[in-house]
């Protein structure tokens, strides 16, 4: 094979006992971002869960599984009736889910179609387009998230020019519901789709659509037979983008939603805060959620590795 | 024999530029007609225009009697083998010849039948299941004409389908391409710039330049009756002389040659006055009785097969000769001077 390394001569042998030498110190940055950035932490947070909590917030060094326990299992108000499934942080993971899913859908509804259009201009103009996309994410996040809740509130300027123009009598009460957090969600993490697209799309070789074409495939099933399948790493990779952030989202669920629209990551966010907090049950939420997103990509890779044989 | 196609008075405009003049021509059913033209000629604008890729800007086009001007590529009952192949990298290798069986609603097993079988008819049986990236240039070129011509189309369309292949790979496969047309009935057009692949494989070509139709005719009319200067010099090599026509009668001139003589060929118009005379460098010999021109060598190139001679007319045009090697003649020594020899129909006066 042409590819194949070649064999190491015997004049060689100096720089391979170099490389071998100087591997382990060249290594060492990489070894200690991921150990201290990645590996403790998460440790750190698993070790956590196991913990019990302390009076004023703060763990005590006492091993237990009662975090978990109060995540799953429910023993009435007093604890004295026989265990049952809680479904109170269920329900908030369903939520999550279902969120995140619905803005992940429709980031792709209107990012796909975006970076198309981009990936299709004159490559000259596309950069300026991208640019375009780009220039809201330059606020912080929450700054962003605020300013949707004005626009949103009942007097705000959306309920005004609704009716204004006559389409509404009454202003629309969106803010506190499922529907703006829901907004807040796919308004916040829209770019994460139409990059990666984008990205895609970009070195999609148009000949492919012409070939559909000329071997009987209206538009439809050009899109669906061969565009769609040939860039879908792209996909997946905003999909993911989307999807992953939004579920753990706290900003949005927190500012634009009420009491009914709780997400996760408003939950583990309010363990941690004052002396009201959990610490142990907002490390075992995390690592719960943390599992559900592993065993997602999970699934993806094994079904990349598929595609890819 | 019937028209596969008919192409009348196309015109291709892009804004203001014209890609296409106005090109009308016939091709017969089971014919391998090629498009042969340099780059930018509007070959693969015609081609593509065939295909549905391109509209009309003015024109008709008809096949089998039916008009298709109008119709999408989908709809048209023609199938292209693309420069860079466009296999689809998601399909396999069979999925890939029969994606036009499954538009056309061909049930699974019997397409994966059918593909199959267009696979041993291009010898890649053994790689119905390998993806399209896993194949060499050669295989991925045949895998493209299985899967062009799979769904049976009327007429296949094939854009310089040779181009991305190596030397040796391309002479393989023009024999390949040929056997392919023969066996299988279709009428192929073929685009090239290749005159070469052109003359080897082709029924008729058509020979374009800067949107136009210069001519279009079998290999041996093409090249041994070229109607202008454009095709003289286009398809292989030729000696252009600009010589004045004495007299000009159905087809035969009689014309004088720099040095004086005259001589009695072949002419592509009746127009007389001052035209160029084309004579292709195989047909003239070196003699020392009665020659039709003088020249000094130049150069001598041997080419083992074959020797070219590069030599200067005494009147200072350039002129060049081959001459086969096959009898053990002396070499004419640079500076030397001969006499030339024309044979037997080698000159043709050009319409211009």
């Amino acid at each position: 094979m042409a590819g194949a390394a070649p064999t190491p001569s015997p004049e060689a042998g100096g720089s391979d006992a170099t490389y071998a030498r100087l591997r382990r110190p060249l290594l060492a940055p990489t070894w200690t971002v991921i150990g201290v950035f990645l590996l403790l932490p998460v440790l750190l947070m698993v070790v956590y869960s196991f913990l019990t909590k302390e009076f004023r917030g703060g763990v005590e060094w006492d091993f237990t599984l009662a975090a978990y326990d109060q995540f799953f299992v429910t023993r009435g108000l007093f604890g004295d009736e026989p265990a049952q499934i809680e479904w109170t942080y269920i329900t908030i993971f369903w939520r999550s889910i279902w969120q995140a899913g619905l803005a992940t859908f429709l980031c792709l509804l209107i990012g796909f179609p975006t970076a198309w259009f981009i990936a299709t201009r004159p490559e000259a103009s596309r950069p300026i387009w991208l640019f375009l996309i780009t220039i809201p994410y330059w606020v912080n996040l929450l700054i962003r998230t605020v300013s949707l809740r004005f626009i949103l509130r009942d007097q705000g300027p959306m309920n005004d020019a609704l009716i204004g123009l006559g389409v509404i009598s009454q202003p629309l009460e969106i803010l506190n519901t499922n529907l703006a957090v829901q907004l807040g969600l796919f308004y916040s993490y829209l770019p994460f789709m139409v990059l990666p697209i984008y990205a895609a799309v970009e070195r999609y070789n148009f000949a492919l659509s012409e070939a559909a074409a000329d071997l009987g495939a209206n538009r439809w099933r050009a899109l669906f037979e061969v565009v769609l399948p040939v860039v879908r790493p792209g996909i997946v990779a905003g999909c993911i983008l989307v999807f992953v952030p939004a579920l753990g989202a706290f900003l949005a669920p927190d500012l634009l939603g009420g009491a009914k629209t709780f997400m996760i990551g408003s939950l583990i966010d309010e363990q941690f805060r004052g002396s009201q907090g959990n610490w142990p049950f907002g490390a075992a939420v995390s690592v719960i959620l943390m599992t559900l997103v592993l065993i997602v990509l999970m699934i993806q890779a094994r079904a990349a590795a598929r595609a890819g044989q | 024999m019937q028209t596969a196609i008919s192409i009348r008075q196309a015109v291709k405009r892009y804004g203001p530029i014209t890609a296409l003049h106005g090109v009308s021509m016939d091709i017969a059913d089971n014919e391998f007609f090629t498009l042969l033209g340099p780059s930018g000629c509007g070959k693969t604008t015609l081609l593509r225009m065939l295909a549905g890729f391109e509209d009309v800007t003015e024109g008709e086009i008809h096949l089998f009697g039916e008009r298709i001007a109008s119709l999408p590529p989908e709809k048209r009952p023609v199938n292209t083998v693309f420069q860079q192949y466009a296999l689809f990298p998601h399909l396999t290798v069979l999925e890939n010849v029969a994606f036009g069986l499954k538009m056309k609603g061909v049930p699974l097993s019997d397409r994966n039948a059918r593909a199959g079988k267009m696979l041993e008819l291009v010898h890649l049986s053994g790689f119905a299941d390998r993806k399209p990236s896993q194949l060499s240039g050669g295989q991925q070129q045949r895998v493209a004409l299985a899967r062009a011509l799979a769904p049976q189309p009327k007429v296949l369309l094939l854009d310089e389908p040779l181009s991305a292949l190596d030397l040796k790979l391309r002479q393989a496969m023009r024999v390949e391409l040929k056997l392919l047309q023969e066996e299988t009935g279709i009428t192929f057009i073929f685009v090239t710039h290749d005159q070469e692949e052109a003359l080897a494989m082709s029924d008729r070509i058509a020979v374009m330049s800067s949107g136009q139709v210069q001519q279009i005719g079998t290999p041996r009319e093409i090249y041994e009756a070229p109607v202008n200067r454009f095709v003289a010099d286009f398809i292989g090599e030729t000696n252009l002389i600009e010589v004045d026509v004495d007299t000009v009668t159905d087809g035969q001139a009689t014309v004088t040659l720099p040095g004086g003589h005259t001589v009695v060929c072949a002419a592509a118009s009746n127009n007389s006055g001052r035209h160029a005379l084309s004579i292709r460098p195989e047909r003239v010999a070196i003699t020392d009785h009665a020659p039709d021109l003088q020249a000094t060598v130049e150069r001598v190139i041997y080419l083992g097969t074959d020797l070219h001679l590069i030599t200067r007319l005494d009147g200072g045009e350039p002129f060049s000769l081959r001459l086969q090697n096959a009898s053990r003649v002396a070499l004419p020594e640079p500076g030397a001077r001969i006499g030339l020899k024309l044979e037997e129909g080698a000159a043709r006066l050009l319409a211009d």
